[in-house]
């Protein structure tokens, strides 16, 4: 455990962090959801989360761009930053935090409107009303989620014509569109078939470039095939956090060597 | 034995099942023959004919003709394709004028002879009288009775069942009043009932549509003639003295209390529809960075354009059908409004007020079920226009 | 690679419009509260005065300018109460057959529920006119309390059957089937699994609907009401006064206004005491019952 701790501190030194989550605790009601997590997460990194189901993952990565406000009787202990500026601060505007840190769900939600409104959403919310660059930019996105070619010819389509991968990969590049510096991925590939799955894990290799990943997964092949690093939460606690290699390959705690090897979950 | 039980209350159940259907063909079936009774009468009043001098070609005149003339608004016979020849109209009632007690003899034996003569001797006159006291050999022209046409009755602009000798059922001026009371009643409650749906299904907490619930619940529940009560109490003076109206009695008035009363249906089903809008779409919205309202305008309402429209369309047909509180305010004048500010008269409305004086059998009581047809088929259609929304919306969501 | 940039002050501004809409929406909604609590008001601050043991235990008198409104209260209550006796059973047993027994994407289904829906959207002009042709009219009843009860029976039953069908529709199949496998036949799962559950709902429905038939009056019209009908019923075949009728005579076509207008603000009250307690009754019941279901 020490020695862990000591290694973790020394890396945290040697670059910029993105996100730091300080002792959080967090509340559904009566329920302790998460139990005193401490983390920081790099910047332009891919971290995973995985965990049985319930063990709080999910929450933990809504956490991050305040999706949890919405849940009545939810309450917070602890501090988030991203960027140095506490997101729970007084002052901060749940919108402004959003349209930096965007998200991506567990199932594919595009909005009951055209291939090209949605991805465009995000940008008009925000108030960009310059046409040509709406349009340039959706372009961009649709072919930064590696979807352009296949709906190029079809902007005017509903969405819900698309298959399910595809209505994924669309939901990346909405999210994309407002250009986030965080992108949180809560099971992404989880409602996908294998090919989607394999075409949205591509596109997360190549987005790594552009924003800092955060993404949960059921999928433990999914977290070693994407991830730089992974953490691993059980009951609420983040039992272990590490270099994705050395958390399936030589996890320090027997727990978490339990559940990657399938002994339980 | 159990079996049979089984069987035997599995039909009276299906039996059961089919009461409403039932029902609607009886409402129909009740409704049609009573109402299509009103096209097998004549123009003119049973038992009565218009009797003319021979010389006047006139033989055939509509129902409008006949009223213009006994009510003295054509008085000269080239209105309505005869002669130039000034109108004299003669009535049962006129009968002391022109001959005394002698003449007409005992129970007024001699008096069909007398008109008949009377009619004879002046190219102008035209009679109304029982077809009985005409002698069969009388020389006399009798104006062509025929039955009353659907045409006279769907495009007439008047509606005067009582008029004699030819009652007028033209419909147009209660289907206007009927259209234009409903048609800003929804004015009116649209932007409210939108409104409080939002607001209860996104902006309230909890407590604050626990307590908005049993309102808007109550709002339904009070009776319509409590509101036609208020309204005439509080709405329609008020209204008088806002407008300068000569009476407050007005379209409007029945626009505003209908409003009223279409809100709850408005509400509750625009509400619900909201709160079906899934939850994954909002937070897409939200997690983009959009405010919660930026959320319901371009996402929530859109998704729910279709149960907002049923609720929409409900309360259309509630306004269209409501009787009690319009008939108590809308002061019941059957004629086709120019503005909402003026009395006007509703179909429910005609029915209620009317019926009850209207002979059994009689056209007039015809043309009321027939009213009581065309209200039966306007919300008919609405609720196949209800049906067919919320379908497309089931075929969407699935 | 273009990086959006997003104008300064937009944040603020759709924060404000946010403020603005919903300031809006509330505002509409308290409107609303207060025309609610206008009418009731209203009618209970100009109506409390009058009631009294009198005015409810007496028939009126003088050309109905004095006295009270017993006949009308006993003839709205009898008529709740035959138009309950007309719909229950059948709205309950058609609710029945269509959540139990008909296929759920047959026809058959498909075609009641859009004519129950059609029936139910029926203005109740509507329902007097067929009342009088079929019951009154065709049937001989006369205008009686029968034909009336007839007539606000059909009108409530689409109620009936949607409450039923909804009621009986949330309980899970996997309790049938339990009772099923236990070789109890599909009737005795119905009447000792199924209702018995449902019933919570159904009452609550069917309460609602009695208010609903406490203030219709057009169906009455032509079938059953009174003018003036002092003593009070005594056969199904007697006319009867009823209060929302009784209220809309006395406003419209009163002969003396000034006598008449403190009994028209009394029979308002007493019928919105009634919608009132209905509304209430149902809203209790409701809370009790899912209270006890918590419990188990």
């Amino acid at each position: 455990m020490t020695s862990r701790q000591e290694s973790y501190h020394y890396r945290q030194q040697e670059q910029m962090e993105k996100i730091e989550a300080r002792d959080v605790n967090f509340y559904y009601g009566d329920f302790h959801a998460l139990k005193g997590i401490s983390m920081d997460i790099p910047q332009n990194k891919v971290v995973a989360f995985i965990g049985p189901s319930g063990c709080g993952k999910s929450t933990f990565l809504r956490l991050f761009n305040r999706m949890n406000d919405l849940i009545p009787g939810a309450r917070l202990e602890g501090s988030i930053k991203i960027d140095g500026q506490d997101i729970y601060a007084p002052g901060i505007h749940v919108d402004e935090l959003r349209k930096n840190v965007g998200m991506v769900f567990q199932r594919p939600n595009p909005f009951p409107k055209s291939i090209f409104d949605n991805v465009a959403y995000g940008l008009r919310v925000n108030g960009i009303k310059d046409k040509k660059f709406i349009a340039q930019r959706v372009e961009e996105s649709l072919k930064g989620a590696a979807l352009w070619n296949e709906v190029k010819d079809k902007l005017t389509a509903s969405a819900y014509a698309l298959s399910g991968g595809q209505q994924q990969r669309l939901c990346i590049a909405r999210a994309m569109a407002v250009a986030p510096s965080v992108l949180l991925m809560d099971e992404p590939a989880s409602a996908l078939d294998p090919i989607s799955t394999a075409k949205v894990e591509e596109l997360i290799c190549e987005l790594r470039s552009q924003v800092t990943i955060v993404i949960v997964t059921h999928n433990m092949q999914q977290a070693s095939r994407v991830s730089d690093k992974t953490a691993f939460f059980y009951m609420g606690e983040m039992v272990e956090y590490d270099d994705t290699k050395v958390i399936f390959t030589n996890p320090h705690m027997e727990a978490t060597q339990n559940y990657i090897t399938g002994r339980f979950g | 034995m159990k079996k049979i039980l089984e069987k035997a209350v599995k039909w009276i159940l299906t039996a059961s099942g089919f009461v409403t259907s039932v029902v609607i063909l009886l409402i129909i079936g009740f409704l049609f023959t009573e109402g299509a009774g009103l096209f097998g009468e004549k123009v003119i009043e049973e038992g009565y004919v218009l009797a003319l001098n021979r010389e006047n070609p006139v033989r055939e005149m509509d129902a409008a003709q006949i009223k213009a003339i006994f009510d003295e608004d054509v008085t000269n016979w080239s209105e309505v394709g005869g002669p130039d020849l000034r109108i004299e109209t003669f009535r049962l009632e006129d009968m002391d004028e022109y001959f005394t007690e002698e003449q007409l003899g005992p129970d007024y034996g001699n008096a069909g002879p007398l008109i008949a003569g009377l009619v004879s001797s002046h190219p102008g006159m035209v009679a109304f009288v029982p077809e009985s006291m005409i002698p069969d050999d009388a020389p006399l022209a009798l104006i062509e009775d025929r039955s009353i046409s659907p045409k006279e009755v769907f495009a007439g602009s008047e509606w005067f069942p009582t008029a004699t000798p030819a009652p007028l059922f033209g419909m147009w001026p209660l289907l206007a009043g009927t259209l234009w009371v409903s048609l800003f009643a929804i004015l009116f409650a649209l932007p409210f009932g939108i409104s409080i749906a939002v607001y209860m299904s996104e902006v309230a907490s909890e407590r604050v549509r626990g307590f908005l619930k049993p309102v808007i619940e109550l709002l339904n529940g009070i009776p319509s003639v409590v509101y036609g009560f208020f309204g005439l109490i509080i709405i329609v003076p008020l209204l008088q003295q806002v407008f300068g109206l000569p009476v407050g009695e007005s379209g409007l008035a029945g626009s505003i209390v209908l409003a009223i009363m279409a809100l709850p249906t408005i509400v509750t089903v625009a509400e619900d529809a909201m709160r079906n809008c899934p939850r994954s779409l909002r937070e897409a919205s939200l997690a983009l960075g959009a405010t919660r309202w930026q959320t319901v305008a371009k996402v929530v309402i859109p998704s729910s354009m279709s149960g907002i429209a049923s609720g929409v369309v409900l309360g259309i047909g509630r306004a269209v059908g409501e009787t009690m509180a319009v008939l108590m305010v809308t002061g019941n004048a059957a004629v086709i409004p120019h503005s909402i500010l003026e009395p006007l008269r509703t179909i429910p409305a005609t029915i209620a007020a009317e019926l009850g004086e209207a002979p059994a059998g009689g056209a007039h009581y015809q043309s009321l079920f027939l009213l009581g047809v065309i209200l039966f088929f306007i919300t008919f259609f609405i609720n196949l226009c209800v049906e067919y929304i919320s379908s497309r919306n089931r075929a969407k969501n699935s | 690679m273009l990086t959006p940039i997003f104008p300064q002050g937009y944040n603020a501004r759709k924060r404000r419009s946010q403020m603005l809409m919903f300031d809006l929406f509330r505002m509409l909604s308290i409107f609303i509260v207060l025309i609610l609590f206008a009418i009731l008001g209203f009618i209970i601050y100009k109506g409390a005065g009058v009631l009294s043991w009198d005015f409810l235990s007496k028939a009126p008198a003088d050309g109905m300018t004095s006295g009270g409104i017993l006949p009308a209260i006993v003839g709205t209550l009898l008529l709740m109460l035959g138009s309950a006796v007309v719909a229950f059973p059948v709205g309950i047993m058609s609710g029945i057959y269509m959540n139990e027994y008909a296929s759920k994407t047959g026809w058959a289904v498909k075609f009641i529920r859009l004519m129950t829906n059609n029936l139910s959207g029926v203005p109740s002009i509507v329902f007097g006119l067929f009342g009088m042709a079929l019951f009154v009219k065709y049937l001989g009843f006369g205008d009686s309390i029968l034909a009336g009860s007839l007539t606000l029976g059909l009108l409530s039953l689409p109620l009936v059957i949607r409450t039923t069908e909804e009621a009986l529709k949330d309980i899970p199949d996997g309790i049938r089937e339990g009772s099923l496998a236990l070789g109890a036949t599909k009737l005795q799962t119905i009447w000792k699994v199924v209702l018995p559950m449902g019933m919570p709902r159904i009452i609550t429905g069917l309460i609602l609907s009695l208010g609903r038939v406490s203030g219709e009056t057009a169906p009455i019209l032509f079938t059953c009401a009174a003018y003036f009908f002092p003593q009070l019923p005594t056969s199904i075949f007697d006319q009867c006064m009823a209060l929302p009728y009784h209220l809309y005579v006395i406003s419209t076509s009163g002969t003396d206004i000034e006598a008449q207008q403190p009994i028209a603000y009394g029979t308002a009250l007493v019928l919105i005491i009634i919608v009132l307690i209905i509304n209430l009754l149902a809203g209790m019941l409701r809370k009790y019952f899912e209270k006890r279901l918590k419990m188990k």
